[in-house]
């Protein structure tokens, strides 16, 4: 088996604030190899984006405390200098986020931007990286790509505004890319289009995508391997069908029973109750303990393992396999 | 009006006449030109020419993509906006040109529920004073009385009736979005408008407002209008849905109808583009992706405005537009020549734990 792409060991970043210590994430590990596509599910506050910004070194250090490894095709990105880090950034990982008109530069032409990308990272005409911006959009499917290189992002609408920023980011064939909630703000019609195009590319590429995304659909339909993050650390993760028929942590559990699915139709949904924790003054023990209606002494003491439950399905929880079983058996699959 | 009457949806007997009916609504917003001397060049047909009703005590999903025109449509329903042309009656008065203190007493009739709980609420007032400010502007209850009848809301929608002078950044999303409803219940409203109620909260948080919302119904016998583009929670709130294209409604009918057997493309194509919580489910679907983006409201095609995307679209579709007419059940009606005949998403597998290794 080849060594894996990402390897992230113990990561914790924390960021000292006037109120507190902030501990976004806290004991992150995971791996991603090559190819592979790795969703995040998570709610906002859960640490999915801070762990990918800091995989991207976005995180500066003057303002957090960061811990642990990150090891890209064995470099340890958390120890590299800035001048390394760019050398990395955008050639090897390359990242598209949320909002495609704030990510955009609004003063200059898209396919400006594109090639700009490029000439950071290669010693090549300018007039060479023009076309290969232009190329780039074709692969997007932007239709007259070389009329639309010569436009300003506002000339675009969002769908083609978050291609050409999949185009920007895989415009210099990286090993990884990190899509920060790529469709969150698009209709469901476009976010179909870009996360088939995503699909379409990786394939293509080659490229190992992790997904971060709090829609359990997008989810579902994507993703090999799944993780769930709540308070700054994974609270499960298996494949997709491991956490969709076989979950094994009372909070993807209350993920499930709290949406309305197509196809499992509900009378009623069962809320999580309560709202998530303040990640200044984590809850002692497990830190879903206090939304848990699981909850037993022990939880409220001792923060439970990530354990294995059978291959890569881990999950962290202090119930007995055979109680945990049975919950799911009886309550969570019948009512989902 | 016959083709929207439908069998009544279980639990919510749709009784005589609507609550609030649509007719031949149509709102355009005009493009002018020029500094001075403003003259009109276009129009943005926002809502180009809608027929709706909601009955008592149902709740009506619409949706569509962004710049359909849905939410133009709740606001010229709440006399927001003035309408171009067409009726709007509510509890079967014409209500399209009320005015001044008639208008004011409409509104206790109505109210509306917003997207953004940051954005709709005042941070610079306290919470006692954001519920209460319908309950004063409106006079319903003596100044002493606001107080207690605004704790009352409060304890109503799940909020701490003791944080009353507590401001909105003290809030959680979900609080906040709690604190938008008990605002909208003050006047003791018929008809609630829920411009994307839920669409910018988290997941574990959505379920407590969906489900609120659902209580207060039964409770207050409300009628809902809803208003989002997540199909998924559409299909749980709704006893009917519509669907919008480029301002105008493609189709309508009882949600198990309109999502079982969806007769317009579009709906077909919406659906399918609806990704599903389940690995197995999502991978049996029929995936119809459509290209490009929805045309401009300015100049929208000709014939048939869905005709540029539609994978089934004909020569016929470009020149012809077709009417709403009634396909399938009872009280499901379309607009396309060509409707479908195929399910796109099938019924859940049986999935049994125990097989799974």
């Amino acid at each position: 088996m080849p060594d894996p792409l990402l390897e992230v060991k113990d990561l914790k970043v924390h960021f000292p604030t006037e109120d507190g210590l902030v501990k976004a994430v806290d004991g992150l590990s995971f791996t991603l190899k090559a190819g592979e596509t790795l969703g995040v599910v998570g709610e906002s506050g859960s640490g999915k984006s801070v762990s990918f910004l800091t995989v991207m070194g976005l995180i500066g250090r003057k303002s957090a405390i960061i811990e642990g490894e990150v090891l890209f095709q064995g470099q340890d990105l958390v120890q590299m200098t800035n001048e390394e880090l760019r050398e990395i950034r955008g050639a090897k990982i390359a990242m598209i986020f949320q909002d495609p008109m704030t990510s955009l530069h609004p003063f200059y032409k898209v396919g400006d931007q594109i090639a700009e990308m490029i000439l950071a990272h290669e010693d090549i005409p300018k007039k060479e990286a023009g076309q290969r911006a232009v190329e780039m959009l074709r692969r997007v499917n932007i239709p007259q790509p070389d009329e639309r290189a010569e436009q300003y992002p506002h000339e675009f609408s969002g769908g083609m505004r978050q291609r050409a920023m999949i185009a920007m980011a895989l415009s210099l064939n990286p090993d990884l890319l990190i899509a920060d909630e790529p469709t969150t703000a698009l209709d469901v019609t476009v976010q179909a289009q870009i996360l088939g195009l995503i699909d379409r590319l990786q394939s293509e590429f080659n490229t190992a995508v992790a997904l971060i995304t709090h829609d359990l659909g997008v989810v579902a339909e994507y993703c090999d391997q799944i993780q769930v993050m709540y308070a700054g650390r994974i609270v499960e993760e298996g494949t997709a069908d491991d956490i969709y028929y076989r979950p094994m942590m009372p909070y993807t559990w209350g993920l499930l029973r709290s949406i309305p699915r197509l196809g499992h139709e509900l009378d009623r949904l069962t809320p999580i109750s309560g709202s998530p924790p303040s990640l200044i003054f984590l809850p002692d023990g497990c830190t879903f303990s206090p939304r848990c209606p699981y909850v037993f002494d022990e939880c409220h003491v001792v923060e439970p393992d990530l354990l294995p439950v059978d291959g890569h399905h881990a999950a962290r929880c202090h119930l007995s396999l055979e109680d945990r079983e049975r919950i799911v058996r009886d309550e969570v699959l019948a009512t989902t | 009006m016959s083709a929207v009457e439908t069998t009544p949806a279980a639990g919510m007997p749709r009784t005589g006449q609507p609550l609030l009916r649509l007719e031949n609504v149509v709102k355009h917003f005009p493009i002018t030109s020029g500094i001075v001397f403003q003259k009109k060049v276009g129009a943005v047909r926002a809502v180009d020419g809608v027929d709706l009703e909601v009955y008592p005590g149902e709740t009506l999903g619409l949706v569509g993509e962004t710049g359909c025109g849905k939410s133009t449509l709740a606001r010229v329903a709440m006399r927001l906006f003035d309408v171009t042309d067409g009726k709007v009656w509510f509890d079967g008065k014409d209500i399209t040109h009320v005015k001044g203190d008639e208008l004011q007493a409409l509104r206790r009739d109505m109210q509306m529920v917003f997207q953004d709980p940051y954005a709709s609420l005042n941070p610079r007032k306290t919470i006692g004073t954001i519920i209460g400010a319908p309950l004063r502007l409106h006079r319903t209850v003596s100044k002493q009385k606001v107080k207690p009848e605004v704790q009352e809301l409060m304890r109503l929608v799940g909020l701490n009736p003791e944080h009353y002078n507590r401001y909105p950044h003290e809030f959680s999303g979900g609080q906040r979005q709690r604190i938008g409803v008990a605002r909208a219940l003050a006047l003791k409203p018929r008809l609630i408008v829920c411009d994307e109620p839920v669409s910018a909260l988290d997941v574990s948080i959505q379920a407590q407002i969906l489900n609120l919302l659902a209580d207060l119904q039964s409770e207050l016998k409300l009628t809902y209008l809803f208003i989002a583009h997540d199909l998924s929670v559409v299909k749980h709130v709704s006893t009917r849905v519509s669907v919008m294209y480029l301002g105008k409604i493609v189709e309508l009918g009882d949600k198990e109808a309109l999502y079982d057997e969806p007769k317009h493309p579009y709906t077909g194509a919406l659906l399918s583009a609806v990704p599903i919580a389940d690995p197995h489910l999502a991978k049996q679907k029929n995936r119809i992706i459509l290209e490009g983006d929805v045309p401009s409201p300015i100049n929208p095609p000709s014939g048939c405005r869905f005709h540029p995307r539609c994978y089934k679209a004909q020569e016929r579709c470009s020149v012809e537009e077709p009417l709403l007419r009634p396909l399938g059940k009872p009280g499901h009606i379309a607009a396309c020549h060509f409707p479908l005949e195929a399910r796109i998403i099938e019924g859940v597998p049986e999935i049994e734990p125990e097989s799974t290794p």
